[in-house]
């Protein structure tokens, strides 16, 4: 019970310091328009997002692949094929876009920052940077958090357009759907409104991983072995977070 | 300069600093000796308050900085240059970016200023070699020397080593010893060193304090530390072998 009560403590706050890391790091961002921080900004957006492109590509690809190739096989007891396209589409824009994209980012780009955090503090280069009176929120958390908010949403988009392409493979090489009758039944269905909660919820996404990031990786001790856990903390709390924000916000935007 | 008042500090229940007491005056080289866990280390940190006491106060000139926050606390801090252990030299950043790193954050200089300064204090510490260097490309005692003209690029009146010598060979080590000197004789800064190594302190301490679990047991100058009759100075001696003339008194014969 002590245990309990003792980790329940802890979470708490954990959870508070990292909201403060956050609302610090936002506050810094009037700080982003200078030239040296544009430039790491930049720096960050680049890591974040083309360096990812590869792997995106695959997974986006093979979401849209296995979605319609499942939804298919269903439909087509039914003679219903030729709505893969809406099926798909709005799979990928309302939930498996955004939350694939940041699965990939929160084990890549999200691990990376609490291992690049945690070794810093173990190397201390982040007491360094505070004897120089540099701020490591504006410094080190502020360029990665607007990278991520910035690139998450593009991400998510590119990742969108793999997948529903990846169903139209599927669709006209397996369930024999027409490329154009695919892409107007996708048409058909799908508004505005999906494209844009599937965006919010990247962008959300982006702000959890790197804020969970940057707090594991500041809060490291312990030398390599701390790193490790870090790192390992990092890709948990990431992953159960976005799943619960996002049936958070599936939630309040699509009511039954 | 800096004032130690009744300083206690504990991590959980061990005590690491107890009751200590010291005063290092304007442009002395301060030397901080003892074993590994004297606290040492973490009596560096309260001056510039990367640690805070549980108990006393830490002052730097008129400023209680071991009570001091925000901007009061970012005054303070410009008047140090801190030299780390490890160099925590910023690894993606050139060795000339990361001595020039504090006037970028802190100045409205231009890019070719910064730049002319960095190269001045890499000259300083004998590396102009090494500006487009990356600090992963650097050997231990280099990484050390741009940390130092990293700490003294914005001219501080304050310069703390942590064990300024560790793992370095012996020829490195005096040249380290050397640029301590030469930065206090040429800046005129206060320098406060943290080291193992008797042989650097002896050669380049104004004064010498001993830390022994937690508390300050000799405060001497080095020919008083020499001839010091404490049993853990006397003993921290011997295992340097260092006799009462200050001589070494090993086994092996010229």
């Amino acid at each position: 019970m002590a245990a309990a009560g003792r980790a329940i403590l802890t979470t708490v706050r954990n959870t508070g310091r990292a909201l403060l890391m956050l609302f610090e790091a936002f506050f810094h961002m009037r700080s982003m328009f200078g030239k040296r921080m544009r430039h790491e900004v930049m720096n960050q957006m680049y890591i974040a997002g083309i360096k990812s492109l590869g792997v995106i590509t695959v997974v986006g690809m093979f979401t849209g692949m296995i979605l319609a190739l499942q939804t298919g096989l269903e439909l087509r007891r039914f003679g219903l094929q030729q709505n893969i396209g809406t099926a798909v589409a709005v799979s990928m824009l309302r939930e498996m876009g955004p939350f694939m994209t940041a699965l990939i980012i929160a084990a890549s780009v999200g691990s990376a920052i609490a291992a690049q955090m945690g070794t810093m503090v173990v190397a201390e280069e982040i007491a360094a940077l505070e004897i120089m009176s540099i701020n490591p929120v504006r410094f080190l958390v502020m360029p990665r958090l607007v990278a991520l908010m910035v690139m998450m949403p593009l991400l998510t988009v590119y990742t969108n357009m793999v997948g529903i392409f990846g169903g139209a493979v599927i669709g006209t090489t397996q369930l024999e759907v027409t490329m154009t009758a695919y892409f107007d039944n996708a048409r058909l269905y799908v508004v505005n409104k999906d494209l844009y909660v599937g965006l919010l919820k990247a962008m959300v996404f982006g702000i959890v991983i790197t804020t969970v990031a940057c707090h594991q990786g500041f809060a490291t001790r312990e030398g390599a072995v701390g790193v490790g856990q870090a790192t390992r903390r990092t890709v948990i709390i990431s992953f159960l977070t976005i799943l619960i924000l996002g049936y958070i916000i599936t939630r309040m935007f699509y009511t039954l | 300069m800096i004032r130690f008042e009744q300083v206690h500090k504990k991590f959980g229940r061990r005590t690491v600093l107890d009751d200590v007491n010291f005063e290092i005056k304007k442009s002395e080289i301060f030397i901080i000796v003892g074993l590994s866990g004297a606290g040492k280390s973490v009596s560096l940190k309260h001056m510039v308050r990367l640690l805070s006491p549980d108990a006393g106060k830490v002052w730097v000139g008129d400023d209680v900085v071991s009570e001091a926050t925000g901007t009061e606390l970012e005054r303070i801090r410009a008047r140090f240059g801190y030299l780390f252990q490890s160099g925590a030299l910023l690894q993606w950043m050139s060795a000339g970016e990361n001595v020039g790193l504090p006037l970028r954050e802190h100045t409205r200089m231009g890019d070719e200023e910064i730049d002319r300064i960095a190269r001045e204090k890499l000259k300083l510490v004998h590396l102009e070699e090494a500006y487009d260097r990356a600090p992963a490309d650097l050997s231990g005692g280099m990484r050390k020397r741009v940390s130092l003209a990293r700490a003294i690029v914005r001219n501080p009146e304050i310069v703390l080593y942590d064990e300024p010598t560790s793992g370095l060979d012996p020829l490195t080590s005096r040249t380290i010893d050397k640029l301590i000197l030469e930065t206090r004789n040429q800046l005129g800064v206060t320098s406060i060193v943290v080291t193992h190594d008797l042989h650097s302190a002896l050669s380049i301490g104004d004064t010498i304090a001993m830390l022994h679990e937690g508390r300050m047991v000799e405060l001497a100058t080095p020919k008083q530390f020499i001839a010091s009759k404490h049993p853990v100075v006397r003993s921290f001696l011997e295992s340097q072998y260092i006799t009462t003339r200050g001589e070494w008194e090993g086994n092996a014969t010229p």
